[in-house]
């Protein structure tokens, strides 16, 4: 991928994981194959992505974005995305209160202060450099916590990051001495956290991950097929993200201490607004946790001291905007990889914005009660939202450890990567005591090859000789619409409803369909489609069970074995692509 | 869902050979080649497939046989040694003395035993030598050696007292050869050995290696250089003399305290210079370092010899210039005098062949009687030679030779006349003779 690399022979690697993103970023490691989240030396486990110059000290982290109230000319922050980038491409919304990016012939700076002494000459400071130096502490402090020298790690990257922009990012972290074993994509490494934890079975499933992060969002449908994982759909915004948040609370307190200070807006001096967006996000963490939070800042405008608090009831209305542009962006992704909700079978809330309850209640709404909601407040087993992809980006690291980055650039060559998927599923056909035709899944759609699968179904009670049909299925969303009589009640007390509508269900509020959706019984049903083969074996004993094994080669040839579970021999078959 | 749910019943007449029957093909669709995202434990299982290019079963053949291997080194490395009877019957009070890694079993392995490796020994041991199972087995209820093998974990496992103990673990050490083994000649693998469990007490890792002769001068030196100043752990602690730990005699404790501080740095003393001495006999007998320094040696004097070669050579080439140069001069100066002597002679030759030319042109008209019948008048004589004087003054020698060559051996007056009468005759259209000069020839 990259020109130059620090190369480490496998055996003195020291691995991590490393998400850095736009907002914060963290490492992660492994122990004993779990992942665990590194702490640096102030204890924080998300690190804030910036770097702020005091007389020549560098400071990084959460000490640096304090210093967004005080030095905020030579802070600069929410540099990721600005990687690999023009400048007339770039999005500097975010830099209001920091250092500024600037244009040097088409690359992004910074100019800072970062030697000591007053009158010193302040530097600029490439996004490469300001990044690179970024990559320096966060390793450095990794490796202080380890005891051992951090050579090589596994980074995390958006789906939507350029290869201008990667290697841009696998320079950076070559200048901080740090090996880029590889580059995974953030939804992935947040499902393989999610999949890699012990007594985890590997299931086919769809999954979709929403990486709600501080200042962008990406929502991603992955089909996961025995542990593999397919991009489906993508989707990035940049509107409804974690800083909205923070501005819907700064709008709200602002208001509130201008009722009682009419004359000082605390949004129009640079240093009051930064007060009040830092308070304001701690206030947004604080009511993901709990009912109530209290706001203070003191001297916050013209030398006034401010307390207030806020329950979260008023906070998610005064929010609601924001977390219904999640909803909407999560239904927009599912409907663009041209699946339905019903076929979601989980959903990964990733990214510290996932704290908050309401996103996921609003999402377990949407979606039918078979989904999995994996967020802290809708799950008691779900994982830290905010460390997911930096545990997926350390269990990755630690699997590909001992291969020699030659072997891992091959392994990851698209030659290896890109195979064809089957569209349509492969079952066989079974018969319920009703003796209807059912269809049962052996290989789901979207799965790729070559793969294999078996399923066990029971024979008649008799036994007997047995019929194996192979066929294609597929799936369609099966509406049963409700009595005419319960359709006219509705509609006439849809107005009440709609009033209460507000902090009920966000899913009633996204259009008037949907609602009239509610009172459908939705199911998803599987549909035989063209026959592939047919097997037959021969006397099963009573109670017997029967086995079918379906391997999909590369070429889409299908080789099937069916036999009598316990018996001899049985049957195989192939079919030519 | 499935229990409820089972495989349909053999229709009638349904026959296919050996049973199978394929009727369509699944569904090929170009576009849905998609990326698989290359992460995860199944990926890796996946690439795996397609480089090696093996289907499911093959590799699960492979992965297992793998598997099956890495089990088998375990078993391998654990830890089975004869036990000895002297060591059962040891005395668990004189625990200082006992050497831990025997008793639990890891004489091979000493310093470069691992944790893990300890732990299991350990409970290896114990399963066989607990109190209780001995009680069971009816041998008498001596815990003795158990108290060894607690002893010696507990020293083991601490990474303190076993450096502790490493230190002073002469099992471990490894004599220097005598003169008499490295006449066989393995000079590089025995002191190579000794520096590998000297290499034992290094702070840091990784330890140069010895090498063998046909290692880089860089790499000798780094070897000395890391040597000679080694920074070693190596703690004489273990042999400290007991300090009473009564409280009554405090004096007493002191006094033994510092004796064995004094003890120890006497000891670590001891053992730089032991190290030192070891590298100075090394080194001594390195064979590399003499040849490094002949080839350093033999480099200076080529420098030298290639100099002083350079001054010779430019000295002589300057005395064979100025040879040449000499003996060019002479041939010049010779070689004028020759054609000196020569245009000498080419002129008298000339005079004389003009001489004779002259002579023949004379002659010729005397032969032709000069261009009269009878005898001739004096004055005709006169007036023919004046003619013939008067040409040979206004031709040139060569021209004299052609005409007494055109005269020679003519005696027809007639013929001559005629060869003088075109001599002439051309003389006056070269404008050399004036028409009326001549008198007699025309």
């Amino acid at each position: 991928m990259s020109d130059k690399k620090v190369a480490t022979s496998p055996d003195d690697r020291t691995v991590i994981g490393i998400t850095f993103g736009n907002s914060n970023s963290s490492v992660a490691h492994t122990v004993d194959d779990k992942a665990e989240v590194i702490a640096n030396e102030d204890g924080d486990r998300q690190i804030p992505t910036i770097l702020s110059y005091v007389d020549g000290e560098e400071y990084y982290g959460q000490q640096a974005k304090n210093f967004l109230v005080r030095n905020p000319k030579n802070t600069a922050a929410y540099f990721r995305d600005f990687l690999g980038k023009d400048f007339k491409s770039i999005d500097p919304t975010h830099n209001h209160a920091s250092a500024h990016p600037e244009d040097a012939n088409g690359a992004v700076t910074f100019t800072v202060k970062d030697k000591e002494g007053e009158d010193a000459e302040p530097s600029k400071l490439s996004v490469d450099e300001v990044a690179a130096r970024f990559f320096r502490r966060l390793v450095g402090s990794a490796s202080d916590y380890l005891g051992k020298k951090i050579t090589s790690a596994v980074i995390t990257v958006p789906t939507n990051f350029s290869d201008k922009q990667k290697s841009a990012l696998i320079a950076a972290a070559t200048a901080a001495d740090v090996e880029v074993l590889q580059l995974i994509s953030e939804p992935v490494a947040a499902a393989l956290a999610y999949d890699a934890r012990p007594d985890t079975e590997v299931k086919d499933k769809i999954v979709v991950v929403a990486d709600l992060g501080g200042t962008r969002s990406d929502v991603t449908v992955l089909a996961s097929r025995s542990g593999m994982y397919t991009v489906l759909a993508t989707a990035h915004d940049y509107e409804f993200h974690g800083a909205a948040l923070d501005k819907v609370l700064m709008d709200h307190f602002a208001k509130e201490f201008l009722k009682k200070n009419p004359k000082s807006d605390p949004r129009e001096n640079a240093r009051s607004l930064a007060k009040l967006k830092l308070e304001s996000e701690s206030t947004k963490k604080a009511l993901s946790i709990g009912a109530n939070a209290s706001f203070s800042v003191e001297s916050l405008a013209d030398g006034i001291d401010f307390a207030s608090t806020i329950n979260r009831l008023r906070y998610e209305m005064i929010a609601r905007g924001v977390f219904e542009g999640i909803t909407r962006l999560v239904s927009s992704v599912i409907k663009k990889a041209g699946l339905d909700v019903l076929d979601i079978d989980e959903v990964i809330l990733s990214g510290g914005t996932s704290h908050t309850p309401r996103i996921a209640s609003n999402l377990a709404a949407v979606f039918p009660e078979s989904t999995a909601i994996q967020s802290p407040s809708t799950s008691a087993t779900a994982v830290n939202p905010s460390e997911l992809q930096a545990r997926g980006a350390a269990l990755q690291a630690s699997l590909i450890e001992m291969y020699e980055a030659e072997d891992i650039d091959q392994s990851t060559h698209a030659a290896v990567t890109t195979v064809p998927h089957i569209t349509n599923a492969i079952g066989v056909v079974s018969r319920s005591p009703s003796g209807e035709d059912v269809f049962i899944p052996i290989v789901q759609p979207e799965t790729a090859v070559p793969t294999r699968r078996t399923v066990f179904v029971p024979a008649p009670k008799d036994g007997g000789d047995v019929l194996v049909r192979i066929v294609e299925g597929n799936t369609h969303i099966k509406v049963t619409q409700p009595a005419p009589k319960a359709a006219a009640a509705n509609g006439g007390s849809r107005a009440a409803k709609v009033e209460d509508a507000d902090d009920s269900d966000a899913d009633e509020s996204d259009s008037e369909e949907e609602e009239d959706d509610d009172e459908e019984k939705r199911e998803k049903v599987w549909k035989i489609g063209a026959t592939v083969a047919e097997a037959a074996i021969r006397g099963v004993k009573k109670g017997g069970k029967v086995e079918v094994t379906i391997n999909v080669n590369a070429d889409l040839s299908v080789i099937v074995t069916t036999r009598e579970v316990g018996g001899k021999g049985g049957v195989r078959g192939v079919i030519s692509a | 869902m499935i229990s409820t749910l089972t495989i349909p019943a053999l229709p009638e007449g349904w026959a296919a050979e050996k049973d199978f029957k394929p009727i369509g093909k699944i569904t090929k669709d170009h576009a849905t080649q998609r990326t698989i995202e290359p992460v995860g434990p199944h990926f890796l299982a996946h690439a795996r497939r397609a480089r090696h290019k093996r289907t499911f079963s093959e590799d699960d053949r492979i992965q297992a046989q793998e598997r099956a291997k890495k089990v088998e080194e375990n078993d391998e490395s654990d830890i089975s040694e004869p036990e000895d009877p002297m060591l059962l019957a040891r005395d668990a009070k004189d625990w200082k003395n006992q050497d831990h890694y025997k008793v639990l079993g890891l004489s091979k392995f000493r310093y470069k035993a691992t944790e893990e490796q300890i732990k299991r020994a350990h409970r290896k041991k114990v399963l066989r030598h607990h109190p209780d199972k001995r009680a069971a087995t009816g041998k008498t209820e001596d815990d003795s050696f158990f108290k060894c093998i607690q002893k010696a974990t507990e020293v083991l496992l601490d990474p303190v007292t076993r450096r502790q103990f490493d230190s002073v673990d002469e099992e471990a050490e490894v004599e220097p050869p005598t003169k008499k083994q490295l006449t066989k000649g393995n000079f590089y693998k025995l002191w190579g050995n000794v520096f590998k469990a000297e290499a034992r007490f290094s702070k840091t890792h990784p330890v140069p290696l010895f090498g063998d002769n046909k290692s880089s001068k860089e790499d000798v030196e780094a070897f000395y250089n890391f040597w000679y100043n080694f920074d070693s752990w190596r703690t004489f602690e273990y042999l400290d003399e007991d300090v009473p730990d009564d409280n009554e005699n405090r004096d007493q404790k002191r006094h033994t305290e510092r004796k064995n501080a004094n003890a120890r740095k006497k000891k670590k003393v001891e053992d730089n210079a032991r190290l030192r001495k070891l590298l100075d006999d090394c080194s001594a007998g390195d064979e590399r370092i003499k040849r490094f320094r002949q080839e350093a040696n033999a480099a200076k004097n080529k420098k030298r010899l290639e100099r002083e070669a350079a001054e010779k050579k430019a000295a002589d080439d300057a005395a064979a210039k100025k040879a040449a140069d000499e003996a060019a001069a002479k041939e010049a100066e010779e070689k004028a005098k020759v054609d000196r002597e020569a245009g000498k002679k080419a002129k008298e030759a000339a005079k004389t062949a003009v001489k004779k030319n002259k002579r023949v042109l004379r002659g010729s008209v005397k032969d032709a009687n000069y261009f009269v019948a009878g005898d001739a008048s004096a004055a005709t004589i006169d007036a023919v030679l004046g003619d013939v004087e008067l040409v040979q003054a206004k031709v040139d020698p060569e021209e004299i030779a052609a005409l007494a060559a055109k005269l020679n051996g003519l005696k027809v007056a007639d013929e001559i006349k005629a060869v003088w009468k075109e001599e002439v005759g051309r003389l006056v259209a070269a404008g050399k003779v004036k028409e009326a000069e001549i008198k007699a020839l025309n």
